[in-house]
C-alpha cells in the first residue's frame, strides 16, 4: 500500500500477498513473511498459488531435483525449530564415496552424525506404492498453512500492474488483486514471461539442461550396494561436470549436471565402467527406471528480480551454481521475506535489502565457475586424479590428520560452504603441497612400476 | 520401522554433555527427550526435560565457559548439532536466524524467575 504523506510503498495491517508457485523458495517466503509479520505485529494474508499435487507420484508432483537437503539447510531450519519428520527423510546420508576411473574412496561426515538428508519432492518416482512416503514439498507447504498461509490449487495465467495493486488470474478461474505478488516459479519459461511484463527490468536467468532418473532397486539391495553413502563421479566424460548415484528408500536417484546433457551422454555415462560396478551385476538398468527428465538449471542470476510490489525469489532469481538449490532458495526466500516486512515493497527498498543477497550469491558462482574450471581439468588428467585419490586415502586412513583435501571434497560436493570459502582453502600452502607430494609419489611409482615390468620382460627373454 | 531421523544417536540415559566439560556447539533433538541435571551438590537435581525441535547447549556459544548442567538422554533420542563456527557465520549474515534462539532463552530466564518466586 502506498503511504500518501510518506510516498513509501509497505505493507500495512490488512495487505495481502500472492505468492506464485509453492516449491521451497514460495514456503520458505511464506513461512518467515509471516513469522516476521508476527513478531512486528502486522496482520497480512498470504495465498500460494501452486499448479503442482505433491501428493501425485512421478512428474505431476515433482519439481524436479536431486534430492539432497545440505549440511547448512539442515543446520539452519534446526536452528529456525524446523526438523524435518522421520518420512519425509528417505535417507540419513553419513558419506560421499568418490568414483574415478583410478579407483574409489570414502569420504566419512566429519562427525559420524547425519546432517544430510536424501528425500523426494513429490510422493516419489511414478508408480512408486510407498505410502510411508511424505513429499518435501508438500510438509514445507503443510507449515505455511499452519502459520495460516491460505493455499490455492492452480496455475497463474495472467498477471497485470495496476495502480494500486497486481491482478492475477489463474486458468481455473480466480481473478484476484494483491499488494505484493511473489514470483517463486523456478525457472518455469512461460512464467517467467508474465513476470518480465509487470517488471520491465527483469531479465530471467540463463540455464543449461541437465539429466535425472530412478532406478527401483528394492531397499535391501539399497542398503547393500550403495547404503546411507552418496556416490558422486568425476569421470573423464565430455559435458559431464558431476554424476551422483543418490540412495532413497528403495530407489536410488541418478544426476548428471554439466552442459547440455542428452540420451547419448547419459547412456556414455550408464556404461561407464566405475558407474556399472555400482548396480548389481543382474540387474537391467533400462527396466528398473520408471521416470526419467531433463530438467533446466541455473547456469547465470536473473537481472533486477524485483519491481514495485514484485519480488522474485529461489530459482527464478539466483540460485547456487550445480548445488543445494534448495539451500540458496532459502537464502532468497528469507532476505525477500525480511525486505518485505521491515523495509517496504518499492523497488528502491528491494534494490537497497534484497539485491545484495542476490549479488552476493552470483558473485561466489563465478567462484564456482573458476572452481569447475579447475575441476575440469583434474577430471581430465590420470595423474592428476592419482594424486588427489591417493591424498584422499591417506587423510581417510589417519584419525586427527588434517583432512584438507577431503574437507574441501566434502563441502564441494554437499555445497554446504560457499565457493568463496572453498577457493580460500585450496590456497593454503599445504593444500599445494600435499597434492603435489602425492601426484609426483604416483607419478613415481608408475614410473618403478614400468621400470620393473620392462625389466621382468627382459629377463624372461 | 528404522528411524531415518538426522543426527547422531543416543541411547537411553547416555551422557550427551557434561556438566564442566568445554563446550562450543549448540544441540537440536531431532527425535526423543533428554533430560537437564545439575550435578553441582551432593546429590543429582533434574532440572528439566526437553523434546523434539528444542535446543541445548546454548551457553557455549556466547560464553567461553564450561558446561552448566549434564544432559541425558531419556530413551532413544537423535540429537543434532550445530558448530559455533557455521552458526557465527550464518548470523553474520541473517541475524534473523537468532529470533529463536533468543526468544527460548528469555522463555527459560522467565521459567527460573518464576521458580525463585516460587520457592
Ligand atoms: C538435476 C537437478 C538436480 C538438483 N539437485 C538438487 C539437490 O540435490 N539439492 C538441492 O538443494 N537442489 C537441487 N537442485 C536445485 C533445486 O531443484 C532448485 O534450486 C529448487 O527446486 C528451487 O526451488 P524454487 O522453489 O525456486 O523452484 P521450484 O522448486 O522449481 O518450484 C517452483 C514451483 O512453482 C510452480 N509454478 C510455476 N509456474 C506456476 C504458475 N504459473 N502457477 C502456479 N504455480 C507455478 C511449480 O509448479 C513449482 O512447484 C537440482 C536441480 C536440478 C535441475
Amino acid at each position: 500500500m502506498k503511504d500518501e504523506s510518506t510516498g513509501t510503498l509497505e505493507l500495512k495491517d490488512g495487505s495481502n500477498i500472492a505468492v506464485i508457485g509453492g516449491g521451497p523458495a514460495g514456503s520458505f517466503f511464506t513461512y518467515f513473511a509471516l513469522d516476521f509479520a508476527e513478531r512486528y505485529g502486522l496482520d497480512i494474508d498470504i495465498d500460494i498459488i501452486e499448479a503442482k499435487d505433491f501428493n501425485c507420484t512421478g512428474p505431476p508432483g515433482c519439481n524436479r531435483c536431486g534430492g539432497i537437503v545440505s549440511e547448512s539447510l539442515i543446520q539452519s531450519l534446526s536452528a529456525e525449530g524446523i526438523v524435518l519428520p522421520s518420512n519425509v527423510i528417505s535417507r540419513g546420508i553419513e558419506s560421499y564415496t568418490l568414483h574415478l576411473e583410478q579407483g574409489t574412496t570414502v569420504i566419512e561426515t566429519p562427525l559420524h552424525e547425519q546432517r544430510i538428508a536424501s528425500m523426494f519432492r513429490g510422493s516419489g518416482p511414478l508408480g512408486s506404492e510407498d505410502t510411508e512416503q511424505l513429499s518435501f514439498d508438500n510438509y514445507l507447504l503443510e507449515l505455511c498453512k499452519e502459520r495460516g498461509a491460505k493455499t490455492i490449487s492452480g496455475r497463474v495465467i495472467e498477471a497485470e500492474r495496476e495502480t494500486d495493486g497486481i491482478s492475477i488470474k489463474t486458468k481455473e478461474g480466480l481473478e484476484k488483486k494483491y499488494d505484493l505478488v511473489i514470483g517463486a516459479i523456478g525457472l518455469n519459461a512461460r512464467t517467467l514471461k508474465l513476470f518480465e511484463n509487470i517488471c520491465p527490468s527483469f531479465k530471467p536467468p540463463k540455464t543449461t539442461k541437465t539429466h535425472i532418473c530412478e532406478f527401483y532397486l528394492g531397499e535391501e539391495r539399497v542398503d547393500e550396494y550403495f547404503g546411507d553413502s552418496m556416490h558422486v563421479f568425476l569421470l573423464n566424460l565430455p559435458n559431464i561436470k558431476f554424476g551422483a548415484l543418490i540412495p532413497k528408500g528403495p530407489y536410488v536417484t541418478l544426476v548428471l549436471l554439466g552442459s547440455n546433457i542428452n540420451k547419448e551422454i547419459v547412456s556414455a555415462f550408464l556404461n561407464a565402467k566405475p558407474v556399472k560396478e555400482c548396480f548389481p551385476e543382474d540387474l537391467d538398468l533400462k527396466s528398473a527406471m520408471p521416470c526419467q527428465c531433463y530438467p533446466s538449471i541455473n547456469m547465470d542470476g536473473a537481472k533486477s528480480a524485483y519491481g514495485d510490489r514484485v519480488i522474485l525469489i529461489g530459482d527464478s532469481a539466483s540460485s547456487k551454481l550445480y548445488k543445494n538449490g534448495i539451500g540458496a532458495a532459502y537464502i532468497t526466500a528469507k532476505a525477500a521475506a525480511k525486505t518485505a516486512i521491515f523495509e517496504g515493497i518499492s523497488e528502491s527498498d528491494l534494490k537497497r535489502h534484497y539485491q545484495p543477497v542476490c549479488h552476493d550469491l552470483d558473485r561466489d558462482n563465478l567462484v564456482g565457475k573458476l572452481i569447475f574450471i579447475t575441476t575440469t581439468v583434474i577430471q581430465k588428467s590420470a595423474i592428476l586424479k592419482k594424486g588427489l585419490l591417493s591424498m584422499v586415502i591417506n587423510e581417510q586412513s589417519k584419525a586427527n590428520h588434517k583432512r584438507l583435501m577431503s574437507s574441501i571434497l566434502w563441502d564441494t560436493f554437499t555445497g554446504s560452504a560457499t565457493y568463496t570459502d572453498i577457493l580460500r582453502r585450496t590456497l593454503n600452502p599445504l593444500f599445494s603441497i600435499n597434492l603435489i607430494g602425492h601426484t609426483l609419489k604416483t607419478l613415481l611409482t608408475r614410473t618403478n612400476n614400468k621400470k620393473n615390468e620392462k625389466q621382468k620382460v627382459r629377463t624372461t627373454i | 520401522m528404522k528411524s531415518k531421523k538426522l543426527g547422531r544417536p543416543y541411547k537411553d540415559g547416555e551422557v550427551v554433555i557434561k556438566q564442566g566439560d568445554p563446550g562450543d556447539c549448540l544441540y537440536v533433538i531431532q527425535e526423543g527427550k533428554v533430560e537437564v541435571i545439575d550435578e553441582s551438590g551432593e546429590t543429582e537435581i533434574k532440572l528439566a526435560e526437553l523434546g523434539e525441535t528444542e535446543f541445548f547447549g546454548e551457553m557455549g556459544l556466547f560464553e567461553k565457559d564450561v558446561r552448566s548442567c549434564t544432559i541425558k538422554a531419556m530413551g532413544d533420542a537423535k540429537i543434532m548439532t550445530i558448530d559455533k563456527r557455521n552458526f557465527y557465520k550464518t548470523i553474520q549474515k541473517d541475524p534473523s536466524l537468532a529470533y529463536r534462539l533468543l526468544e527460548k532463552m528469555s522463555n527459560r530466564l522467565r521459567e527460573t524467575n518464576k521458580k525463585l518466586r516460587d520457592r
